[in-house]
């Protein structure tokens, strides 16, 4: 953002447990500044409308549309994007190693939003039932996999979760 | 013995980044980079008078608008018509930049950009531009009726007339016993893949080269296309495909507008410049497909064999012609199916109306053939009292019968000859996996119940695998690691994974020590692209046989090393050893360091490569047709197109009040040769199913008359979540190889949406009892449909 005549607020947003201090126009979108601000470009946009869920994100632990959302918005938030799921030991976390194993995954575009939706949605539900398995994604599109594998993979890490001692964040 | 890994479940070596949000698609690219925003008519056909720009560079961070005006060279001329057919006589394209008259709504007509996308669109929406309206040509009736014109120089609107013929369908017709006339009818959809188009370059003045990263479906295509418009040699052009979001034909296009646009800012400003489309953009500015009227006659016997088929039908190719005849060339020789009319003729229009271009949509012209065919073999059924499967089972081509010669010319200009198929196997499989035998007696206790059932089939063969040609390179590094390069692009089929099986097994190499780089012009600049299920079949096919060169090469080298003939050597997990000794070995990464005798010592390896430590001093150190390094490139190029197939059934409920339709069943059988990696095959199919759910039961275009797109955004165009698609499908495989390729590869890409409105159609009008003719069908239309024939009765 190097323009002059938009007036730019300072804001402080935690990501993934780091804190980053940003100047941004009113206007600029919370899915903008993650990807370009602070250079998380694993947050996707698909629509720019809501619909798809490729940017959703979690804001103080819930699951929300990051292009809906200017950036302004989410000051002091604690954030947690795609990049925020992997273990600190660095292995993948179960949501991501289920996608992995179920092939829950083709073009990878729309995976961060499922991934940050399902991550959530387990904490709430940590042992869903293969109908509220479908509940739990049935805000997210996928042009590519026909959602049979992320279901799967959705029932594959409450299993993974529950080896691992119940835990399904990061 | 080598592993096997041909055919096994490997898991994806890709989704490691993807998961991990460390996927680069094209606008992770380039931090820093300007952005670009369009102008994009407003208007479905009108005449540009005037375009005031002035303003525009006054808003701070704005860097550059062009117009028309503002192209020169082969900028200033239409972009190119890729693919020219004889047919096509009046083939139209339209400018980077409108040029005096725009044809559809967003077309583009002015491109600014700025140190951001939200400075470009405040830039953009500063721009004044007056018009002159024209009458708008939308839909198959109004191009038809040709009252009004989408070009002034081609007042009937018929870019294209094409017929084939094979026999005399006409008299064969009129002599049958029975015969049937139907129309039929297709929506627009379109390809909507989750990452819309985007691109970004870079241009070098030190260097004077440019460099482009696009989410295209074809590399190699966008380097000629850039390097032709802005006059730079092929050799200062690089173009590569990072992570692509999807693409199911619409980044086919070589060039997008914005594709030529971003190189031209970006060489012109001397800084990055970036394009990323939006929702809104995509729908009303990248490509469509699916829309035809089809008018069918068919002439057959007692036992439902045709005689005589005769297919005319009107094919909506929106405002202009880039892509050419393809779609409907497609649908043209691909209705024939598995079977094998008596005699075939068909004719299309390909038609002007004034909305977005119609290029390639998975399955490209085959859903909208395989309907044709489909509602034909189910109306002979219902006019014969028979069984819909028998009736199919009488027309199919027999598996002693290949290849078998349609006598006709398929959309590469190759004849339209399958290499292998076993159509009534197919058939068997489908009737148990969906328990056709005992539908009736399902039926009737669900009719007990009050519930509306109905049962569909729908058989299809798929030409994949198109030429020309794709290519291959190896190289075995001197770690042993094994580098392979192509130039076909990836946007999720899994390419790495699957072309690594293929390597590791043909070479004999661990699968770990094999990393592929696909669509980067820099490791591979022959290439065609992503399309027509051809990957697996071209690309793998070019792997397969490169794999082998480098393998004999290994092995040549390896003989003069352990001093033994090449058939005594067998290599396995990256080692080649003595049959029978298992302390005669020398790894593969060695082999490498000797197939290259240096001058120069770095490491230890090429220490180990000097031509003062290796090979013999009489002789020289590169033998004569020789190359050093242990690497090679092959190309693939087949004869002729190879011909997957498969058949779908699925089990609809329709609601007796609401008349929502619900998947209770769904099965598919399937031949696509050889399959390399099942779990990216079932993958293809999953994801090909529920695109065509969206196109059978959802998907539409819905233009008004003055040719606005009213439902261009996900809240109004309606794609499957998971809500929508079946909760499982049941798949079985059926494996004829194919014998026109080194792997007998046939390609699966597409199979799973291409039979969808056929099936869909076939269940609904099986649960009803009245015909659909229509598709897709809504609640809403069926609704309407049942008063109509309520009314009737």
């Amino acid at each position: 953002m190097t323009n002059d005549t938009e007036e730019l607020h300072d804001l402080r947003l935690v990501v993934n447990g780091t804190p980053y201090e940003i100047s941004v126009p009113a206007r600029r979108l919370l899915s903008d500044a993650l990807r370009h601000d602070i250079g998380l470009t694993g947050t996707h946009v698909g629509c720019e409308h809501g619909v798809c869920g490729a940017c959703t994100i979690r804001m103080d632990g819930k699951p929300i549309r990051s292009c809906l959302l200017f950036a302004v918005s989410a000051q002091g938030a604690e954030i947690t994007t795609v990049e925020g799921l992997t273990r600190s030991d660095g292995e993948l976390g179960p949501v991501q190693q289920a996608f992995k194993e179920c092939h829950g995954l083709q073009c990878g575009f729309c995976t961060p939003g499922f991934l940050t939706t399902i991550t959530a949605g387990l904490e709430e539900n940590p042992r869903p039932t293969r109908e509220e398995a479908v509940d739990m994604i049935a805000g997210n599109l996928c042009r590519c996999t026909g959602y049979q594998n992320i279901v799967d993979a959705v029932l594959r890490a409450s299993e993974i979760a529950d080896e691992q001692g119940g835990e399904v964040s990061a | 013995m080598t592993t096997k890994l041909i055919g096994e479940k490997v898991q994806r070596v890709e989704d490691e980044r993807l998961l991990r949000g460390l996927g680069q698609y094209a606008d992770d690219l380039v931090p820093g980079a300007l952005e670009a925003a369009v102008l994009r008519s407003p208007h479905a056909h009108a005449r540009i008078v005037d375009i005031d720009v002035s303003g525009v560079l006054d808003i701070e961070g704005v860097h550059a608008v062009y117009t028309y005006d503002d192209l020169t060279g082969a900028m200033a001329d239409p972009l190119p018509l890729l693919i020219p057919h004889p047919s096509l006589t009046q083939g139209r394209t339209q400018y980077a930049l409108a040029k005096d008259e725009v044809r559809y709504v967003g077309e583009a007509i002015a491109f600014v950009v700025a140190d951001n996308r939200y400075l470009a669109e405040d830039a953009v929406a500063r721009i004044q531009v007056r018009f002159e309206h024209l009458p708008a040509v939308v839909g198959i009736d109004a191009a038809r009726e040709a009252s009004n014109a989408v070009h002034d120089d081609v007042p009937d609107n018929i870019a294209a007339r094409f017929e084939q013929r094979v026999g005399d369908p006409a008299s064969a017709i009129a002599s049958a016993p029975h015969s049937l006339e139907l129309d039929l009818h297709v929506e627009r959809s379109a390809s909507m893949p989750m990452e819309g188009r985007a691109t970004v370059a870079r241009w070098d003045n030190d260097t004077h080269r440019l460099q482009v990263w696009s989410s295209t479906q074809t590399s190699t295509g966008l380097r000629a296309a850039v390097a032709a418009k802005l006059g730079l040699d092929l050799a200062q052009v690089d173009v590569m495909t990072p992570d692509v979001g999807g693409g199911f034909g619409v980044k086919i296009v070589h060039p997008w507008p914005e594709e030529v646009l971003v190189p031209l800012a970006a060489r012109t400003l001397g800084r990055p410049v970036k394009f990323t489309e939006d929702r809104r953009e995509h729908f009303i500015s990248s490509a469509h497909e699916r829309g035809q009227d089809h008018h069918v006659q068919v002439g057959f016997d007692d036992d439902g064999r045709v005689l005589g088929l005769s297919v005319r039908f009107w094919h909506d190719h929106g405002a202009y012609t880039p892509y050419g005849l393809i779609v409907p060339i497609i649908t043209s020789t691909q209705l024939l199916g598995p079977y094998k009319p008596g005699s075939y003729e068909v004719t299309f229009d390909s038609l002007y109306t004034n909305t977005v271009i119609v290029t390639p949509y998975r399955g490209a012209g085959r859903p909208q053939g395989v309907y044709v065919m489909e509602r034909t073999m189910d109306a002979i059924a219902q006019r014969l009292g028979k069984d819909r499967t028998e009736v199919r089972a009488a027309n199919f081509i027999q598996p002693d019968e290949f290849p078998y010669d349609h006598g006709m010319t398929f959309q590469d200009g190759r004849p339209l000859i399958y290499d292998s198929g076993d159509y009534p196997g197919l058939l068997t499989k489908l009737k148990d996996l969906v328990g056709w035998d005992d539908f009736e007696s399902y039926r009737d206790n669900a009719r007990a119940e009050g519930r509306r059932v109905g049962v569909g089939l729908a058989c299809y063969v798929e030409g994949t695998g198109v030429g020309p040609y794709e290519g291959a390179h190896i190289q075995v590094e001197t770690s042993g690691r094994v580098k392979v390069a192509i130039g076909l692009t990836s946007q999720g089929q899994g390419h790495q994974t699957a072309f690594a099986q293929i390597v590791a097994e043909e070479l004999g190499v661990p699968f770990e020590d094999v990393e592929l780089v696909s669509g980067d012009t820099r490791g591979m600049p022959y290439a065609v692209g992503t399309f027509a299920s051809r990957a697996a079949v071209m690309s793998g096919s070019a792997v397969a046989l490169t794999a082998r060169m480098v393998r004999e090469k290994a092995l040549r080298i390896a003989a003069e090393a352990l001093e033994c003939s090449v058939d005594d050597l067998d290599i396995n997990d990256g080692v080649i050893g003595v049959k029978g000794a298992p302390d005669s070995t020398i790894a593969l990464g060695t082999v490498a360091v000797l197939s290259n005798p240096l001058r120069y010592a770095f490491d230890e390896a090429s220490q180990a490569a000097t031509q003062f430590s290796v090979g013999d001093p009489g002789k020289p150190p590169v033998a004569e047709d020789d190359e050093p390094g242990l690497e090679g490139r092959d190309f693939y190029s087949p004869e002729r197109s190879t011909f997957a197939a498969g058949m779908h059934a699925v089990i609809v409920e329709t609601d007796p009040e609401t008349a929502e339709i619900s998947i209770l069943k769904y099965a598919v059988v399937h031949d696509c040769g050889t399959l390399i990696n099942p779990m990216i095959v079932q993958g293809q199919i999953h994801g090909g199913v529920a695109q065509g759910v969206g196109g059978a039961l959802y998907e539409r275009m819905e233009y008004d008359e003055s040719g606005q797109l009213v439902n261009a955004s996900f809240m109004d165009f309606l794609m499957p979540y998971v809500t929508e698609v079946p909760t499982s499908i049941e798949i079985d495989h059926l494996e004829t190889p194919s014998p026109l390729n080194p792997l007998g590869i046939k390609g699966a890409g597409e199979a799973g949406v291409i039979p969808s409105s056929a099936l869909f159609a076939s269940a609904i009008e099986d649960a009803e009892g009245f015909p659909i003719t229509s598709m897709p069908i809504s609640p809403s239309e069926l609704f309407a449909l049942r008063s109509t024939h309520e009314d009737r009765r």
